[in-house]
């Protein structure tokens, strides 16, 4: 084991990959020898060459689709995306190219072997255009896998699994923990499933569900809920698209209570999609209605972010409501 | 201890001048190549491509088979039998000329309009058939509109309706033949109207800059849709931005099968042996509609078209065919018949054949059915037992 930060498991991800196979190749905007905008990717050019590491011309949708074409030739591309939100430019090879190939062609050709890695989320003064979570839009489309880790040991057993994983995902980086989480990481390879939420803590009178950054925002409202003697089961839902419909809806038929909470705005956001399904689902288990806090519907701002962001008080006071409804 | 302390190398040079001098597109002359004459005949002293009788012959049939493929499936979709159809009236020459210059290692990602490709590679006239039906037999398991083929086998990717995302794919999929260091290098085939789309942009630039060896190929046929090109672009063509993005670049006369096949054969070792891209801008004219959806007649005169007649790829090559005794009329003849009739009978086979099974809904969204997708289908069949009357093709079949 060794102490590692998310950038840090990220890279170590990355270099496990590359290593283990000669057509791994990690490219995008920065990529190369200055290692990403956030370092994600040091070291790796310097160690696998300029071939399989190395900056891209500024096109995001070149480099999707230039990803896409090495992965339906066989290679195992990992793109980088510099920030989620500039993954629009690349929107129609992700939904109409990558999570398609597959189904179009009769399976006669696919793109699984496409990992596209991006950093997302606010909480870093970024703003409009480099705080944005953009997984809802993707989750609207067969065909692709969208996963998210929370920490450290996370980013490295579900980025690997991602890069292996027969399918194109998505891999969302929560980049207000990039350095802030730290934690133990093992040294050696391993793998976390894809589709399957993990329960880090049992309760009893709550479920409360996330991803990504928002789990350490989550876990800080679990605390304050405790000091009321409020028990709170908290699931981190890991990966989108599929999502883990079976471990939500158990612990929800324990609890009788669910909240949801990310950080894109809640219109149309995710939490909807797991409040219809577990609705449907534990309908006649429910003690009060399933509550949704998450960001408001408005661009991601600068200067009022902490008004705008789904912290850590909205998600107590939401708790309290849900338990006294 | 990143910060750049010099400019790059590859600073862009020219001539110093001390009062402006301004420079367009068409500051770049382009030449165009020419070989065969509209007549049949050859353009003296003209550079021949590597064409043997046999493979001539080769071309010839392909050129036949589509003709008649356009003809008759223009014919079945006004009968209401297929829904949609694409000829490539007027430009078989860039398509089937193109393939001809290829080894069949070579990856083909085309547009829409390039089945001639696929028929020079020898897709069976029932693989053509079962995906225009759309039936269980279809390779693309009946997902896609009609045209919309793809064969792993002959190396040629499945098509894909929006415009333009095979460039930079291209680009990606050359650069993966080329770490790999295959023999091989990939034709991506577009339109002068997808040139205008971003993914030709950011696909020539991916291309450029990471050395991809793969060959864009436009074809300039005046018409997407009803914009004609001179409403798509200004400037010198699409051959200028080839030298925009340092590329080499070409352009020839598309309705000349010789100048095709003498371009590719050279843009193929080129870049094989160099391991970099190449653009050929194919000048040529889509005599026929864009699709079976719409009527060239709204947006162009019937004068402009019968000019157009006067350079059919395919008279000018027969006649030269013709002239080097290789063909003659007799055999032509029988050739266009008996296409006309196995076609016909292929069409009468294939939209027989049953549609594909309802499983087929939910496989290759990934590459296992997921859990939400089984159920999904399972809720799907029991209504479809309920209803067995309202879904006539997929029910009873499971």
């Amino acid at each position: 084991m060794a102490q590692m930060n998310l950038l840090q498991a990220v890279n170590n991800a990355l270099d496990i990959a590359m290593a283990e196979d000669d057509s791994t190749l990690c490219f995008g905007e920065d990529v190369g020898h200055f290692g990403g905008v956030f370092r994600a990717t040091s070291g790796l050019q310097e160690k696998y060459g300029k071939a399989r590491c190395f900056n891209t011309p500024l096109a995001e949708q070149g480099i999707v689709g230039f990803a896409n074409g090495l992965a339906a030739q066989g290679s195992r591309p990992v793109a980088e995306i510099q920030f989620a939100d500039y993954i629009f430019p690349a929107f129609d090879q992700i939904v109409n190219e990558s999570a398609k190939f597959r189904y179009r062609s009769g399976n006669e050709f696919n793109v699984g072997r496409l990992t596209i890695r991006t950093p997302y989320g606010g909480g870093i003064a970024g703003g409009l255009y480099h705080s944005q979570s953009p997984e809802a839009y993707f989750a609207h489309t067969p065909g692709l896998k969208i996963v998210v880790p929370r920490n450290p040991y996370q980013a490295k057993g579900l980025l690997l699994a991602s890069i292996r994983d027969d399918n194109p995902v998505i891999f969302f980086e929560p980049k207000r923990l990039y350095r802030a989480s730290v934690g133990e990481v093992p040294e050696d390879d391993y793998q976390l499933p894809i589709g399957k939420a993990e329960v880090i803590s049992q309760g009893s009178d709550i479920t409360l569900l996330g991803w990504g950054a928002q789990m350490e925002v989550i876990e800080k409202a679990a605390e304050l809920a405790a000091n009321e003697r409020i028990s709170c089961e908290l699931i981190d839902l890991r990966s989108i698209l599929p999502w883990d419909v079976e471990t939500v809806a158990q612990s929800v038929m324990k609890t009788g209570r669910l909240l949801i909470s990310h950080e894109a705005p809640i219109t149309g956001g995710f939490a909807g999609e797991v409040a219809a399904t577990i609705q449907h689902e534990c309908f006649l288990h429910l003690e009060s209605p399933i509550a949704r806090v998450c960001g408001v519907d408005t661009p991601y701002p600068l200067s009022l972010e902490k008004e705008h962001m789904a912290d850590h008080l909205k998600i107590f006071e939401a708790i309290k409501r849900s338990v006294q409804y | 201890m990143n910060a750049r302390t010099h400019m790059p190398e590859k600073y862009p040079s020219g001539a110093e001048v001390h009062s402006p001098a301004f420079i367009d597109g068409h500051s770049v002359a382009i030449p165009i190549l020419k070989i065969l004459k509209e007549d049949g005949s050859l353009y003296p002293s003209a550079d021949l491509p590597e064409l043997d009788q046999a493979k001539a012959e080769k071309v010839y049939r392909a050129f036949a088979f589509h003709r008649v493929l356009d003809e008759r499936m223009i014919a079945a979709q006004r009968q209401g039998r297929i829904s949609f159809y694409m000829t490539a009236l007027g430009e078989e020459a860039t398509t089937v000329g193109g393939a001809a210059a290829l080894e069949p290692q070579d990856m083909i990602m085309a547009q829409y309009r390039e089945q001639g490709c696929l028929i020079y590679r020898g897709f069976s006239l029932e693989d053509f058939m079962n995906q225009m039906f759309s039936n269980e037999k279809d390779l693309g398991k009946g997902r896609q509109m009609p045209i919309h083929y793809g064969s792993n086998e002959l190396n040629y990717m499945t098509i894909s309706s929006p415009l333009g995302t095979q460039i930079p794919q291209a680009a990606g999929y050359a650069y993966g033949q080329k770490l790999q260091g295959k023999d091989a290098v990939t034709l991506c085939m577009f339109g002068e109207g997808a040139a205008s789309e971003g993914d030709f942009h950011a696909g020539l630039n991916m291309a450029a800059v990471h050395q991809a060896p793969v060959i864009f190929f436009c074809r300039n046929n005046g018409y997407a849709i009803s914009t004609p090109s001179d409403e798509q672009y200004v400037g010198n063509g699409i051959a200028s931005r080839g030298v925009g993005y340092g590329m080499k670049t070409i352009r020839i006369d598309g309705n000349d099968v010789l100048a095709v096949m003498k371009a590719m054969q050279l843009a193929r070792s080129y870049a094989l042996e160099h391991q970099a891209p190449v653009l050929i801008e194919a000048m040529s004219y889509r005599l026929g509609a864009h699709s079976t959806s719409d009527d060239p007649s709204g947006y162009r005169s019937k004068e402009e078209e019968a000019k157009w007649q006067a350079h059919d790829p395919i008279a000018r090559f027969k006649t030269w065919l013709i002239n080097q005794k290789w063909w003659d009329e007799a055999r032509d003849k029988a050739l266009y018949e008996s296409l006309r009739e196995e076609i016909l009978a292929a069409v009468k086979v294939a939209e027989k054949i049953a549609k594909p099974p309802v499983e087929d809904l939910v496989t290759d969204v990934y590459d296992q059915v997921p859990k939400h997708l089984e159920k999904q289908l399972a809720e799907l069949k029991e209504h479809i037992n309920k209803y067995p009357e309202a879904y006539p093709f997929t029910a009873g079949r499971f």
